[in-house]
């Protein structure tokens, strides 16, 4: 399906979707359990003597990043990797706190990959493809024995096997953790793997370097743009192929619980050169981080949800209720999960949660200096298990929030309020994570695979491992090896372009004499984001978001002062072109969250939800893929779906009641 | 509050810097360090002047992008925070700060507050992993680690390698960040194999960035915001020596 420019956005869903030829997902035939095994044994293979004629372009240095080009490098292809950070060992999965799912069903309790598929089907309220979520879910088990024999410190019991955890969503404890910094542990071993190749010359590591176009030719990606982050100067790579494993784009509402310099440039840029970009409206607001103190504040910080196994969500009954929570009796608190969920209580998925906090808040029983949160109690657990417990599983956590809010959680609740955390949507893949720019292959949170319209928790870390250990190192051999012999040249003329694009671009955000700076453009963007595109979305609030984001575009081009040059360090130039891109992204994530007139998962149109409030699909009309294709600037963007068929599960309605 | 900054400023790496004093008016005690120079950029650039140049990224205290000394330490007062995570609360009004950036050869300075640790990623390249190709690891549970040796290894691996350690240290030494990454796979089963191969090559190579000799004033330990163990420095050091006095001879890594 596709439809013109001129079309009213309301009508550019369909009512039936037909399989659009620009979007072929290439899921391999046979039944779904064995389709992955089937498609490995049949993927091209190059020659190891041929491996290392082969250069390859990997942007970011995360789990997927990392996990990839050192995968890769393993295999004898030339690495070259890129990171904006000082070094790879930062990328933001290292703040993921929670854990990885693995389907290694340890605890006898009825795990398996079938139920680790589903729920994560389930989770992502049937919008994701289902061959997609059945491998992950399949190689689910070999990433927990890979980062174990990288010497990852899970954690373990005393016995000296692996320990688990239940994580939110799940009725089985099928979670890896390493205390509280899973994310810091797992990125480690994936570096120290990344280090090794360094170190053996496989990979030549460009640190501190940004990602400022894809370069594209007939629709193949023959290299990247990129500028030196400390000495300015801008270079051309060419490879035979270029992975993105930049991340997601959260960052678009300004406060969330991504690092500082998380950004979608390199998706974007990728956008515009020819990759689709879908479901743009799937973002995850998580429901478990510390409220905003004040308008200085930067970042928000998130609180692992697996707080939600030991803690208990409540507020107080009455909203004039200003006593300190411990002197509130238990008679005059609302444990609301619990009353409307029983069979979840705290354990109902991020995307309920975060919902019903919100609600509790809008009606005015929030908590805290700002009313603004709600409780998260761990009295109860304490009295049941003892403080050492808590310490041994949350430690590091409750230190942290002592740290930020100055509040001791072992003695008085926790609060917490959602926060933009993560993106389901992103760059479109098929089945073997090249996207819809031949050579361009894009990995982890940066494409829009496996998580549906909702991403499970502690699924994120198992997505880009997944993708960088076990999936790309196949997918790509097969991609390269029909390109065997050809010369890589920064010499074509689609270089040049994308040069002089680059340079044109930044002259430009450089040469205005404006009065505002880039945070508070970005801070305004995000504004409009949380309100017209947040928690819950209707027409006529994102059709205002439409008018009000291009207007604020407009401004912010004739308006926002870059100080400096482009030679040597320009953090505010930097900032400046992530904002720029983030001004495009945010109006195509509520052009599709427009288009999508139904609710799924993490995208509530307020229009379409059950009398309980939860989120209502139209699956006759929307079980596809919304993919968007750039057709320049100043022209609307052209909608493609892919078809979303299920022959494993049947759709239902998700209740965790 | 109000405070009086004193702030280094250095336009390039080599070129010559100085302190620059500033005036920040109405600072809010819960906002963080890093938010507060947030806004002192936010005044400067209404003033025309270029915003002070820091790293930071995650401001959760994990990926260790942040860091340089508030009048002389690393991280500033909070024991075991990084500064992104050091709040206001913790100052007074009319409070006077110098903030410098990391000082140690091994760390040339990029720009104002900024300094390259790349360095550091050098020693973990020289054998800072398991020799472990993707696909070849057997099954996770195949192997029992006690859980007292699991969690010690933890202590070690939560080094976020963010320079504290160096920048505090008289000699410039990187003993602590070399002794984390040795212990956390040195006292695994996992890291058994090369763990007499794993301290040489990383010693040495630690040794061929610059740092300095370490000489047991335990300063690392007190500003390391993980609060990581000088007592890894010791192990490192024996499982070197052993090395050393055993002629055991240092094994290429990683083939």
């Amino acid at each position: 399906m596709s439809t013109g420019p001129d079309t009213p956005l309301q009508s550019q869903a369909p009512s039936a979707i037909p399989a659009d030829p620009k979007l072929d997902a290439k899921v391999p035939p046979g039944p779904l359990a064995e389709k992955w095994t089937a498609h490995r044994d049949h993927l091209r293979l190059v020659n190891p003597n041929n491996k290392r004629k082969f250069t390859v372009l990997v942007l970011g240095s995360g789990l997927a990043g990392a996990s990839a080009a050192a995968s890769l490098a393993e295999l004898g292809y030339v690495v070259e990797c890129f990171c904006f950070q000082d070094s790879p060992r930062r990328a933001h999965s290292i703040a993921a706190q929670g854990g990885i799912n693995a389907a290694k069903n340890y605890r006898n309790d009825g795990d398996s990959v079938f139920r680790l598929f589903y729920d994560t089907i389930k989770g992502g309220d049937f919008r994701s493809r289902e061959a997609n979520v059945h491998r992950l879910a399949e190689l689910s088990v070999e990433i927990i024995d890979q980062c174990v024999a990288q010497g990852v410190p899970f954690a373990r019991e005393y016995g000296g096997l692996l320990d688990n955890r239940s994580f939110g969503g799940a009725q089985v404890s099928r979670t890896f953790y390493a205390r509280g910094q899973t994310g810091q542990q797992l990125l480690l071993g994936a570096y120290q793997a990344l280090s090794r190749q360094i170190g053996l010359g496989q990979v030549a590591m460009f640190p501190r370097t940004e990602l400022l176009d894809v370069v594209v030719e007939d629709g193949r990606a023959l290299g990247i743009v990129v500028r030196d982050l400390t000495t300015g100067a801008i270079s051309s790579h060419a490879g035979h192929a270029v992975v993105l494993a930049t991340g997601g784009y959260s960052n678009v509402y300004y406060l969330s619980t991504n690092a500082k310099g998380s950004n979608a440039t390199a998706i974007w840029r990728a956008y515009r050169r020819g990759a689709f970009f879908a479901n743009p409206c799937y973002t995850q607001i998580h429901p478990t981080c510390i409220p905003a103190a004040g308008d200085y504040q930067s970042k928000l910080t998130l609180m692992s949800e697996s707080l939600r196994n030991d803690g208990r969500i409540w507020v107080p009954l009455d909203p004039q209720d200003a006593r300190p929570p411990q002197q509130i009796p238990p008679a005059a608190r609302d444990y609301y999960l619990e009353r409307c969920y029983p069979a979840f209580g705290n354990l109902v998925p991020r995307d309920v949660a975060a919902r019903k906090a919100k609600q509790v808040v809008d009606e005015g029983r929030g908590v805290g200096p700002q009313k603004n949160g709600v409780y998260l109690d761990f009295a109860d657990a304490i009295a049941r298990l003892g403080r050492g417990v808590i310490e041994d599983r949350y430690g590091n956590l409750f230190e942290m929030y002592e740290k930020i809010t100055g509040e001791d959680p072992y003695r008085t609740p926790m609060r917490i309020y959602p926060a933009p955390h993560y993106t389901m949507g992103g760059l479109w893949v098929d089945y073997d994570l090249q996207s819809t720019v031949q050579g361009l292959f894009v990995i982890g949170e940066a494409n829009f695979s496996d998580h549906g319209a909702n991403r499970l928790g502690a699924s994120a870390l198992m997505q880009g491992l997944a993708d960088g250990y076990f999936v790309l190192p196949y997918t790509l051999g097969n991609y390269l090896a029909g390109h065997l012999g050809e010369k890589l040249s920064t010499g074509h003329p689609a270089f040049r372009n994308a040069r002089a694009e680059t340079d044109a671009r930044l002259a430009k955000l450089l040469a205005g004499s404006g009065k505002r700076s880039v945070d508070s453009f970005h801070r305004e963007l995000g504004r409009l984001c949380w309100e017209y595109c947040g928690i819950a979305r209707n027409a006529a609030g994102l059709e205002k978001a439409l008018a009000l984001i291009p207007a604020l575009r407009d401004e912010f081009w004739r308006d926002v002062r870059v100080l400096g040059t482009a030679a040597g360090v320009n953090q505010e130039l930097e900032k400046a072109g992530r904002l720029a891109d983030f001004f495009e992204l945010a109006e195509l994530m509520c052009r599709d969250a427009l288009m999508r007139d139904e609710s799924a998962g993490g995208h509530l149109r307020e229009e379409h939800q059950t009398p309980e409030g939860e989120a209502l699909r139209d699956d006759e009309r929307f079980a596809f893929v919304g993919a968007w294709e750039w057709k320049g600037e100043g022209a609307a963007p052209e909608l493609h779906g892919e078809p979303l068929a299920f022959e494993a599960v049947s759709l239902s309605q998700r209740s965790y009641k | 509050m109000d405070l009086t900054l004193h702030v280094w400023r250095q336009a390039g790496p080599g070129e010559p810097g100085r302190m620059q004093a500033y005036e920040v008016k109405g600072v809010n005690e819960h906002s963080s360090f890093l938010e507060m120079l947030d806004v002192l950029n936010q005044q400067l650039g209404e003033r025309g002047e270029e915003p002070i140049a820091f790293d930071h990224d995650c401001r959760e205290g994990i990926c260790g992008s942040c860091g340089f000394l508030i009048n002389g330490v690393a991280h500033g007062p909070l024991p075991g925070t990084t500064v992104c995570q050091l709040h206001m609360r913790h100052f007074r009004h009319g409070d006077a700060l110098r903030l410098e950036p990391w000082r140690a050869k091994a760390f040339p300075v990029i720009r104002d507050l900024m300094v390259d640790r790349g360095a550091f990623d050098r020693v973990v390249q020289a054998g800072g992993f398991v020799s472990v190709a993707t696909g070849s690891a057997p099954e996770a549970n195949l192997i029992p680690v006690p859980k007292p040796l699991a969690d010690r290894a933890f202590d070690a691996a939560a080094c976020i390698g963010c320079g504290a350690c160096v920048a505090q240290c008289p000699n410039g030494a990187a003993q602590l960040f070399t002794a984390a990454k040795v212990s956390h796979l040195g006292l695994l089963p996992q890291g058994q194999p090369e763990r007499t191969a794993r301290a040489v090559a990383m010693v040495e190579a630690m040794e061929g960035q610059g740092f300095g000799a370490c000489s047991n004033y335990a300063e690392c330990e007190a500003v390391c915001p993980k609060e990581i163990s000088i007592d890894f420095i010791a192990r490192m050091n024996r499982d070197y020596l052993k090395a050393k006095l055993k002629g055991v001879e240092k094994v290429p890594l990683g083939d």
